[in-house]
């Protein structure tokens, strides 16, 4: 562990698990899908579903996907703000099977597209992203972190990385849907890219989302 | 991964704080110069967050807690030293301010936020000393913390509020005796006598939420950081070294039977007033 983990983070309280965490988890959403979505849904599971509200989970989910940062004294006021953006929120509580106790899945839509990412809060406010739109990953958001729906079909993901001037840290690739040649690459980064317009305008390329870490 | 021992080895040619920064430049090869810059912009949310919190009345999630630091600065001490009662009252601040989704710095985690604030405003109200030495004092109970989160744990899930709030405290206690003595020996010995006063306090906090009895668990053991201290720099010795209290205090957090570790459901949490309260309390908050 190192010194500013030890002697930090700033954040709101109470928990660094429930609070922290889970905001981490919905800034991670607001930022994939480029902002305040229309209408949200927040499935919680296991501790999170069991002691939410006093532990301001649903205020710090709020706060996160309208896009406070973690040291937002305004998150507590999470509920008045969504309101006033006209988002539409909801809170289920649901067993999501064998995922970790501090878990949500969030659904969002913003501008008519859908999107389901599923996260975990493990512990001293580091999360774990599980799933993006069915796809398994284990993102830390620890890096900047690219999101591609690319065609399923040879030389895509060459197409894609010879766009990329950084080093890659970690790299993901699925099949989501055979018929529609669909493929979902996620690649975590060591250094911002800078050409995001011309990884979009590749041919292979259907959509493709650019999340930054918080520093 | 330094022991403490490796740590006061390397002080003979350089002061502890620059020894402290040094090795995490080797670690994790971050520029000392930009890490004492974000330490510092650390230490100013800690004191801007205690002036402003210092006293208050705090509305918290659960009600269960949120005036302890209001009636505290109303009354006047009849034992506590002026250092001692600010430094209560911070603590309790923070600790509420926390309970009520207030911004606060986890130093070393969020439900033991209160200690560090109290400790360092206490400092700046009664010493009125330089930014920069407070700077090297808050560095080097990061170091403190820092051994004992890679020797052992700082989480109360993990090993108790042992870990939890003693590690705070020891990181106060190495803060204070520092800031008066600039001796790495003291600072050592001020840490191992918190931990050991706190061997095997279990993490119970009722209704698993960080209320009761965290919140005044603050309160009081900030005053455990200032007596070590003092203790320290008087001479006295503990006389187990730093590093095997630290295994010692692992050891017996992970015997810790589970129900004794963050889950809300063994000591203060499993009492009848306690179960009462949560049922009562169910109803909002779910």
């Amino acid at each position: 562990m190192n010194l500013l983990k030890v002697l930090g983070p700033v954040m709101v309280g109470p928990s660094s698990s429930h609070t922290l965490g889970a905001l981490k988890i919905a800034r991670f959403v607001y930022k994939l899908i480029g902002g305040v979505p229309d209408e949200v849904t927040f499935i919680l599971h296991g501790s999170f579903s069991k002691t939410y509200k006093g532990h301001g989970t649903d205020r710090a989910l709020l706060a996160g996907i309208i896009g406070l940062r973690q040291d937002n004294p305004e998150i507590k006021n999470a509920y008045e703000i969504a309101k006033n953006f006209g988002l539409k929120f909801h809170f289920k509580l649901e067993d999501l099977g064998d995922v970790h106790p501090n878990t949500v899945k969030i659904k969002v839509k913003r501008d008519n597209v859908f999107h389901e990412i599923e996260g975990s809060s493990i512990g001293g406010g580091d999360i774990k992203i599980t799933f993006i739109d069915s796809v398994p990953c284990e993102l830390s958001w620890d890096y900047d972190t690219l999101v591609i729906v690319n065609k399923d079909a040879p030389s895509a993901l060459k197409s894609i990385l010879a766009t990329i001037k950084v080093n890659v840290a970690n790299l993901y690739l699925r099949r989501i849907n055979l018929l529609q040649e669909k493929a979902l690459t996620i690649i975590e980064l060591d250094e911002p890219i800078e050409n995001i317009e011309e990884i979009k305008s590749l041919p292979s390329v259907f959509e493709c989302y650019f999340i930054r870490r918080d520093n | 991964m330094y022991t403490w021992k490796d740590i006061q080895k390397m002080c003979k040619s350089l002061p502890l704080h620059e020894v402290i920064l040094n090795l995490e430049m080797f670690e994790t090869g971050v520029d000392p110069k930009k890490l004492r810059g974000k330490l510092s912009d650390m230490l100013r949310i800690i004191l801007e967050e205690a002036k402003d919190q210092y006293g208050k009345k705090h509305k918290t999630l659960t009600g269960m807690t949120g005036e302890n630091a209001y009636k505290l600065n109303k009354h006047v001490p009849k034992f506590l030293s002026e250092f001692s009662y600010i430094a209560t009252v911070t603590a309790l601040s923070i600790a509420e301010s926390n309970a009520s989704m207030g911004r606060i710095v986890a130093c070393p985690t969020a439900g033991a936020s209160g200690i560090i604030p109290g400790v360092f405003y206490a400092i700046e109200k009664v010493y009125k000393p330089d930014f920069e030495k407070l700077l090297d004092s808050f560095i080097v109970a990061g170091g403190v913390g820092k051994v004992i989160a890679n020797k052992a744990t700082i989480s109360g899930a993990a090993g108790g509020c042992q870990a939890e709030i003693g590690t705070a405290a020891a990181m106060g206690a190495a803060a204070l005796s520092y800031f008066i003595s600039n001796d790495p020996e003291k600072v050592a010995n001020a840490s191992a006598l918190v931990l050991k006063s706190v061997m095997g306090l279990v993490c119970d906090p009722v209704g698993g939420f960080v209320e009761v009895p965290c919140v005044k668990r603050n309160g009081n053991l900030v005053n455990l950081a200032i007596s070590s201290a003092e203790l320290a720099l008087s001479g006295i010795k503990s006389i187990i070294p730093f590093d095997e209290v630290v295994d010692a205090m692992k050891r017996v957090g992970s015997t810790l039977p589970q129900n004794l570790r963050e889950t809300g459901e063994g000591g203060i949490a499993n009492t009848p007033t306690a179960k009462n309260l949560i049922l009562n309390l169910r109803k909002f908050l779910i």
